[in-house]
């Protein structure tokens, strides 16, 4: 029986200044179906399905909903239409109650906070979920936050139903729960998009797989008859073998040793908890887990950037002398004062790592515009490395005086990994180096880091995907909740044990971690 | 002693009028978003509006109906502040301009139309303080009779115009529509998290504007109540609007953007303002020191709500920026 | 394939949007001055509509007798250029300040307690000590009251995250009935209300004339204040630090700048400017104190240095477009018989199509129909 269509995207563009975000793309979406949208970050998914939830409007191409020619102006719109999606962030009132992010929006009775509060616990029975109606969004997890936005759709009566990503930054367990959520919903005749670019879950899940590239549209197969590598294929555009470079320790030093480092957030829950690790020079040390279980804090602690509990150590063993140094009670300032050059390349490159607003040269002075005696600053070589950095990493752009807010993600990547290099580290910590970076720039990355542990410096690597973390690194510290679950060596585990560790808390010491 | 603490009161309470409508105006604007420093000059606007569309009724009519005077008095003081807001809103949210420099300019802007043509209506009417809207005045300030006459209670809470009861009906009302109906929540999401409130389908640039608008009309009725109660139907260019639009603006922060808190700061603000005068042996200098009170206290409000850092009272997160949709 | 009618029905006709709104990525510079141009010339037509609706008056005419009013004799230049710097001052003031993203609307108390300052050495000083030393002593305490204004939000900003927005708005008001107090205190005749001026027989504490020009230091003194501004800001290391922290606090931390100390540092020097511009308005041009001295130009400065996106050569321009109009403005009032409150009316106007006038900088709008060009 042929399943009946419920939206169909014709030759849409949208195009942000001259990045072409799509182009030309069409898919269809069935009731009854799970479609996953797979692309690699960056290749216009998400723009794409902005689209259906009214956030963006197309530049060019039509949308037909049941048959009918749609214009989704506004978010609103898109509910008239049955569309409800899940965004990556979540778009949720910090200061209301679940129930009140619920209402919001509707009127009449839907607006009701004593209906709506029963009817959502009625939808938690019929799909198995847990939510107190009551609770800030402020005191929820992210996996609390994702189901009330979930309900929050469900709520409206929502017929499609399109999910950004929506296992980024869940665990195992929570995914399989979601997935049996999305199943019933599958079965109670609901269109479903997954936008996501995990090939495991696409096979796990969905009936067809439509693909992206670049923002173009690729192709849509039958997931019954798809493989990994095929899959993989469409989304890189070529046979690619997924095989990253990982030379021989040589020579291994002790770098850094931390010692009970324990991070308390304002409320009092441990970020990190008693983490205890070294890294050591010429090797490759990947920081793998859950995204938000710790990692961030982690990278920071050494970088001076957090405050720690009492008795934590961070000890720098510095090279030839042997001489240690704490660097716990020291910021980024002091320690470099030191003499100790730490490279890392943070998380949120603009926001942290860059100033979105200046070029490329004055970017390159941000760690050490110090120099020189005098008040004044000193451009000069700061513009011979952005020249030679933009010319080694081929960074595009229209010159080294732009904004680098207006350069593309990788291009912005480029720039913050060639300044922390040049800055000739002993450490050199990564969090998260090739998000949003295409296959090209990310092996770059790659690349990059390789030669720097064939330097002899010690990299840290914080990594979202297993299957890079295991060909990169030559040990694997797998933190779970602020918890060490083990460091294993990277040549020897397997994705299954990583996977293990990240989700399941190992008790020591006969202490309950929570 | 009795008398001097009840004319205080009451000298607290007449005041309080003035800046609590300011304040609530301004508190449904900040609820949406938009921090509109433009208060004293829609205060101003609102003022002069009233003041010059009962001068030309007053003048025109044979004999003034004193019912119409208030309406004509109140409809022109609001729809000139909510014009004055729609100036607002449409750069700040139609065009994205910068809040606080468009509502710095609202305040130039008003206080030049308002004394401009306060100053020729003095001119017209024969010098400063001849304006006469007796009938229109004489009607803002009529007490509730008997009730008023009762020794104590009556002057403590009936002898006062009808406008004071209704800022704080007004005021309640707005806790009301803010805390209990789904439009206030709705409101409070554009002000808190526009993008979500976009998401979930509510209509942030209509939200926007008619919050900041009506907003703005509040704020003028504020406007109104100054020159027909407070100053009797009169106009002298002595930038005493503009420094109440700022103690109005301070109370919004005083208050932590609650209009039930409006109803009592705004009281307690007059009584601060006014405590130099019932205080005896203080000279002329040492009065104006203590005419600083209510802007020392706001200020230890706001830094006290920092202390505690508790985000029901830190105002709405979204406050003074602008939103744009499509931004990436 | 066959489509069935969904269960919701959508009411809204298939129609796309009228006009839609799109970021640009950049302008030209000169193009963008140019429609900051027309901006002022279309406000400037509008206020032609205004003044003839007020005045019936040829607005030709009246812009004419605007220019008589601001440039018309020597003396009337010179009333516009010392006008012109102060409020030049208080926009260097600003300047760094708003660079690093924080709201300074604060600059008229600043003002006055630096005049405060300075009125307080003139009165109890000015017969004791001699010239040179009583300017030092003027110039210090003057800055070290503005600072002191200024740096008191600025501290609470940097340890409590205090809002300094609504705090530095605050401490005008305290810093004007400090002003009455210090009025009443030192008023002269007593029972006037007026401080009066201040040595007007022996001139201590006054500026001196130079080259023959009274007002030539208050220009001398701003103008190297402006370009001492321009050069911190752009080529010095704290004005690096200043953008750093401007753009993103967590990028300021983590290049290792002490976030706290650059907000006091950098208030210190703005709240510092700001009282020597009351040193300037006391003991270079009014030579008394009132709660006028500073006469709303502390905001008015808000908007100068915003619009001149914080660039102290743009604020020269700036700044003598609005004294222009508010000289030219009473000269109409005074000739016509307006008040003066005219020229904040069409200072409002001209500065509500300048501030509108930004958006058609930054964004791009695409009407129906266009769209095809894109693809």
């Amino acid at each position: 029986m042929e399943q009946q269509t419920a939206i169909r995207m014709q030759n849409i563009t949208k195009a942000f200044g001259q990045v072409l975000a799509n182009h030309n793309v069409s898919i269809d979406i069935r009731k009854g179906e799970i479609l996953s949208l797979l692309g690699e970050n960056g290749s216009g998914k998400t723009t794409l399905m902005n689209m259906l939830s009214g956030i963006y409007y197309p530049d060019a191409g039509k949308i037909f909903v049941n048959g009918e020619a749609a214009s989704i102006r506004s978010p609103g719109d898109a509910f008239a239409y049955g569309i409800g999606m899940i965004h990556q962030h979540f778009k949720l009132i910090d200061v209301f109650s679940a129930v009140e992010n619920v209402v919001l929006g509707l009127r009449g009775k839907d607006a009701n906070l004593k209906l709506a509060a029963k009817k959502v616990c009625e939808i938690c029975e019929t799909y198995g979920f847990e939510i107190d109606p009551g609770q800030k969004v402020y005191n929820m997890s992210v996996s609390q936050k994702q189901t009330l936005e979930i309900i929050k759709v469900l709520y409206r009566g929502a017929d499609i139903l399109i999910l950004d990503e929506p296992t980024a930054v869940l665990t195992p367990q929570e995914t399989e729960r979601l997935f049996h959520v999305i199943r019933n919903m599958k079965k109670a005749g609901k269109a479903i998009v997954i936008i996501t670019h995990k090939l495991h879950e696409v096979l796990s899940i969905s009936d067809r797989v439509t693909i992206l590239r670049r923002g173009e549209y690729v192709g849509t197969i039958e997931t019954k008859d798809a493989t990994v590598q095929s899959l993989t294929e469409m989304m890189v555009g070529k046979k690619i073998t997924l095989n990253i470079e990982r030379p021989q320790v040589a020579n291994p030093q002790k770098r850094i040793e931390v010692k009970n480092l324990t991070v308390m957030r304002q409320d009092g829950v441990r970020l990190l908890d008693n983490v205890s690790f070294t890294a050591n020079s010429g090797e490759i040390l990947g920081i793998a887990g859950i995204s938000g279980c710790g990692q961030k804090e982690l990278l920071e602690s050494i970088a001076g950037l957090q405050k720690v509990s009492d008795d934590a150590s961070i000890l720098y063993c510095a090279p030839q002398t042997d001489a240690s140094i704490e660097l716990v009670g020291k910021n980024p300032k002091a320690i470099r004062d030191l003499g100790i050059t730490l490279s890392f390349v943070p998380e949120d490159r603009l926001g942290m790592g860059l100033v979105g607003s200046m070029g490329m040269t004055d970017n390159m002075m941000l760690k050490n515009y110090r120099r020189g005696h005098t008040p004044f600053m000193e451009r000069k070589e700061p513009k011979e490395l952005a020249e030679k950095i933009k010319e080694e990493l081929e960074v595009v752009t229209p010159g080294i005086n732009i904004p680098v807010r207006r350069l593309s993600g990788g291009n912005v990547q480029k720039v913050l990994v060639g300044r922390e290099i040049a800055a000739a580290p002993t450490v050199l910590m990564t969090a998260y180096a090739v998000r949003g970076l295409d296959i090209h720039t990310s092996y770059t990355i790659y690349r990059l880091l390789n030669e720097q542990k064939r330097a002899g410096v010690a990299v840290i690597y914080v990594g979202e995907d297993l299957d890079v973390l295991l060909e990169l690194c030559d040990r694997i510290l797998v933190l779970c909740a602020g918890h060490v679950n083990g460091i294993v060596d990277g040549r020897a585990t397997t994705k299954e044990e990583v996977g293990m560790l990240m989700t399941h808390l190992q008790k020591e010491d006969g202490r309950n971690a929570v | 002693m009795l008398t001097s603490i009840l004319s205080l009161i009451q000298a607290a309470v007449v005041f309080g009028t003035v800046i609590m409508l300011g304040c609530i105006g301004e508190i449904l604007s900040e609820k949406s978003g938009s921090l509109n420093l433009g208060v004293p000059g829609i205060m101003y606007i609102g003022a002069i509006a009233a003041l010059v569309g009962v001068f030309f009724y007053e003048g025109a009519a044979e004999n003034p109906s004193p019912l119409l005077c208030v309406v004509i008095a109140l409809a022109c003081g609001f729809c000139a502040s909510f014009a004055a807001g729609l100036l607002f809103s449409f750069l700040t949210i139609t065009l994205r301009a910068n809040q606080n420099v468009t509502g710095l300019t609202l305040t130039i802007f008003g206080s030049g139309i308002a004394n401009f043509f306060g100053g020729s209506l003095n001119k017209l009417a024969g010098g400063v303080g001849q304006i006469s809207v007796s009938v229109t005045s004489d009607a803002f300030r009529t007490k509730i009779p008997e009730l008023s006459d009762i020794p104590v209670i009556g002057p403590l809470l009936f002898q006062y115009g009808f406008m004071v009861y209704f800022a704080v009906i007004a005021a309640i009302l707005l806790q009301f529509f803010l805390s209990k109906t789904s439009t206030g929540l709705n409101l409070r999401a554009v002000g808190e998290n526009p993008e979500a409130a976009d998401a979930a389908g509510i209509h942030v640039i209509r939200y926007k504007y008619l919050a900041t608008c009506i907003g703005a009309g509040i704020t003028g009725l504020g406007g109104v109540y100054y020159v027909m109660d407070y100053i009797k139907g009169t106009w002298a260019n002595d930038g005493s609007i503009e420094k109440l639009g700022w103690l109005a603006v301070a109370l919004v922060i005083f208050t932590t953007w609650k209009p039930k808190n409006g109803i009592w700061g705004a009281y307690v603000f007059g009584l601060l303002y006014w405590a130099y005068y019932y205080i005896p042996g203080l000279n002329r200098s040492s009065q104006e020191i203590f005419k600083m009170l209510p802007y020392i206290v706001t200020i230890i409000v706001l830094v006290v709500v920092s202390f505690r850092n508790k985000k029901e009272n830190l105002g709405p997160a979204h406050l003074g920026r602008s939103y744009f949709r499509e931004e990436r | 394939m066959q489509y069935e009618a969904g269960k919701i029905s959508a009411k809204k006709k298939h129609r796309e949007p009228l006009l839609r709104i799109a970021k640009r990525d950049s302008m030209p510079l000169l193009l963008s001055w140019g429609i900051r141009i027309i901006a002022v010339l279309l406000s400037l037509v509008v206020c032609a509509v205004v003044i003839y609706a007020i005045t019936r008056m040829n607005p030709l005419k009246v812009y004419g007798a605007m220019f008589e009013g601001a440039f018309g004799s020597e003396r009337k230049i010179w009333i516009t250029i010392r006008d012109t710097v102060s409020l030049l001052c208080i926009g260097v003031a600003l300047a760094p300040a708003f660079k690093m993203r924080f709201w300074n609307i604060g600059a008229e108390g600043q003002v006055l307690v630096g005049g405060i300052a300075t009125a307080a050495c003139m009165i109890y000083l000015g017969d004791v000590l001699p010239t040179p030393a009583l300017f030092l002593v003027m110039i210090i305490t003057s800055c070290l009251a503005g600072a002191l204004w200024g740096v008191i939000p600025a501290v609470f900003k940097s340890r409590w995250g205090t809002n300094e927005t609504l705090f530095t708005l605050m401490m005008n008001y305290v810093a004007i009935q400090i002003t009455s107090y210090c009025v009443a205190l030192w008023e002269n005749p007593p029972g006037s209300n007026y401080v009066g001026i201040i040595h007007p027989q022996t001139k201590a504490g006054w500026f001196p004339s130079l080259f023959g020009q009274q007002y030539m230091l208050n220009v001398i003194l701003v103008l190297a204040l402006a370009v001492g501004m321009f050069i911190y800001l752009r080529s010095t290391k704290h004005g690096y630090e200043i953008s750093v922290v401007g753009q993103s606090e967590s990028t300021a931390r983590y290049a290792g700048i002490n976030v706290g100390k650059v907000f006091v540092r950098t208030m210190l020097i703005s709240g510092a400017v700001a009282g020597l511009t009351g040193f300037i308005a006391v003991s270079g041009s009014s030579h008394t104190i009132s709660v006028n001295t500073a006469g709303g130009r502390g905001f008015t400065a808000i908007i100068v240095a915003w619009m001149a996106k914080f660039n102290t050569m743009t604020m020269i321009i700036i700044s003598l477009l609005l004294i222009f109009l508010e000289k030219g403005a009473n000269e109409i009032a005074s000739q016509f018989n307006l008040n003066d409150f005219a020229s904040q009316i069409i200072t409002g106007i001209i500065l509500f199509f300048i501030i509108g006038s930004e958006f058609f900088i930054n964004y791009q709008m695409i009407w129906r129909g266009k769209n095809k060009e894109v693809a």
